[in-house]
């Protein structure tokens, strides 16, 4: 799920204290105030595969239209990545954890 | 007093309410958005150091003002930011705010929804990489990013050049701005844009500075292909003359103009009509943005108008609701309104024809083509379910039997295009193709928030 290379390039820094994510068990640093898609794609990493035929996805519309970026979370619930902001400790998957096949 | 919600925080909703408020009322805004100012107008957090000036170029002082008015008026509305209006049923909407359902009952509901680009699909262009166009621009205002470093902008839209111009101001490498509709039709489209000088000279110095920079910029291409495996390295294009060229990048912003969000004023009772100019389904409206008895719509969410006639009609429908609660209104203020919004969205018409939906381009995509990111859907199954259809083919018959357009997004992205592709097969036109219906919720909700509160 890794990617070498960061889709996101960033341009302007925020301000705010450093925080840790993990994304697939890989930590992820962010900036307080970032999305959580933007961390995800500074840092190299898809947002999800897609539950037909596991095609990768890593968002599309980023305004919070196309629903594209959903990422699962360790509790088991979805996020959107592209409207939702980090924070410290979010452990966060491509796939659902522990619910084999579910989607909605 | 009368209970007057607004849904939406950009410039029709925030001059709506300001008009509303310096007549005594104090109006509920509700934004999805965690700041006011709505897509076009996105302002940054304050952490985020963006020069604002330099992004929004022409337009800053009009960016600055809007968010001026709405810091002078926060405290006299009921202002209702990170709130979803996830169904609406006759004057009773429900929320959901911090996961939290909740409803809430008008006497006046003003929608003002904003728009999302109009995509068009192409082999390929489900890769990690592809965005949208508006998407490419909140990025970078709402969080100081570039979808990529070397950028192409692909599709038909006036905003093409202004984000590869916003885009190069920034740093990234502008691979080339590919536009769909020949140059020869937009010549010809020319005396219809006339109407709004301001607005054509800007277009038209965006292009003029594109091709300073040495920036590739063609016109009647065909999109061929996304090369890359799990990420964009090359964007395959056929041009004008029938050459295939390609265009190694690391991005690509798609996008073929705006398309009005109007899923809510659906779920509304608004009625629609088919506009043959912008081939869609539009909410019936009448001059002053009235769609029924206590329903107002303003804004681009309604009609593409821009900013600036998302600001007129957004006063008008407030002017409406005023005059529909037993207040006169002065027709000295409501007439110069009236004739800026008619001006500014025939303009739009204009550029309709200068960046059209490339529909023949969509009809001749091959049967491999995804149409429906959401549930995977391609072309091909749509136009095997549709040779298969018993009685009448429209979208939403080919919707119940292969899924596309009942996914996530709700029709969002593929239902332009999937209104092309049952036209073409039908060959009844647009109109015949119907229109995709609007379902509650318009955005996914955790089942637990859609049961009643107690």
């Amino acid at each position: 799920m890794e990617r070498s290379q960061a889709q996101f390039r960033r341009v302007a820094h925020r301000s705010g204290p450093p925080i840790t994510l993990s994304f697939d068990g890989v930590p992820i640093r962010a900036t307080t105030g970032d999305s959580v898609l933007a961390a995800l794609l500074e840092n190299g990493a898809l947002a999800r595969r897609l539950e037909f035929g596991a095609e990768p996805r890593a968002g599309f519309c980023l305004m919070g239209a196309c629903q594209d970026c959903w990422v699962w979370s360790a509790a088991g619930g979805r996020i959107r990545a592209c409207t939702t902001p980090v924070s410290e400790g979010m452990q966060l998957f491509a796939e659902p954890q522990g619910m084999a096949g579910a989607h909605g | 007093m009368a209970e007057i919600v607004i849904i939406g925080a950009g410039p029709a909703g925030i001059s709506a309410a300001e008009l509303l408020v310096a007549n005594g009322l104090k109006p509920i805004l509700i934004d999805e958005g965690t700041r006011a100012g709505g897509q076009g107008y996105r302002r940054p957090a304050d952490d985020l150091p963006l020069d604002m000036t330099k992004l929004m170029g022409s337009e800053a002082g009009r960016y600055v003002a809007l968010h001026k008015r709405f810091a002078a008026l926060r405290s006299q509305i009921d202002y209702r930011p990170q709130t979803l209006v996830w169904a609406i049923d006759g004057q009773r909407l429900h929320l959901l705010r911090d996961g939290r359902a909740e409803t809430l009952d008008c006497d006046s509901l003003l929608i003002a929804s904003g728009a999302m680009d109009r995509i068009a699909p192409f082999p390929g262009w489900t890769t990690p990489g592809v965005f949208t166009l508006g998407g490419a621009q909140v990025a970078l205002k709402d969080q100081g990013c570039l979808i990529g470093s070397r950028v192409a902008f692909l599709g038909s839209s006036p905003l093409l050049t202004l984000a590869a111009k916003q885009y190069r101001a920034m740093g990234a490498e502008i691979a080339v701005i590919a536009d769909t509709t020949p140059f020869s039709t937009k010549l010809a489209a020319m005396p219809a844009l006339l109407g709004a000088p301001r607005t054509l000279l800007r277009g038209l110095s965006y292009m003029a500075a594109a091709l300073r920079a040495g920036i590739p910029m063609l016109h009647g291409v065909t999109p061929v292909a996304v090369e890359g495996d799990g990420r964009v390295e090359a964007l395959v294009l056929r041009d004008g003359s029938g050459r295939e060229r390609r265009f190694p990048c690391d991005a690509i912003a798609l996008g073929y103009g705006l398309k009005p969000e109007t899923q809510l004023a659906d779920l509304a009772g608004a009625a629609f009509a088919y506009d043959p100019d912008f081939r869609l389904f539009l909410p019936k409206i009448d001059g002053f943005g009235r769609a029924r008895p206590g329903l107002y719509l303003a804004g681009d969410g309604v009609r593409i108008g821009g900013a600036d006639a998302a600001e007129a009609s957004g006063a008008l429908a407030a002017h409406a609701i005023l005059a529909d609660l037993g207040r006169a209104q002065d027709i000295a203020m409501i007439r110069p309104l009236a004739r800026r919004v008619a001006r500014l969205r025939d303009f739009q018409r204009g550029l309709a024809r200068a960046f059209a939906w490339p529909r023949e381009q969509i009809a001749a995509l091959p049967d491999s083509v995804t149409l429906c990111r959401c549930e995977s859907v391609t072309i091909g199954e749509v136009r095997t379910a549709m040779a298969k259809a018993l009685g009448p083919v429209e979208v939403n018959r080919v919707k119940a039997m292969t899924r596309c357009g009942m996914g996530r997004c709700q029709g969002r992205v593929c239902g332009p295009a999937l209104q092309e592709i049952v036209a073409a097969g039908t060959g009844q036109g647009g109109e015949a193709a119907g229109r995709l219906r609007g379902q509650a919720p318009v955005k996914p909700i955790a089942l637990a928030a859609a049961e009643e509160p107690a």
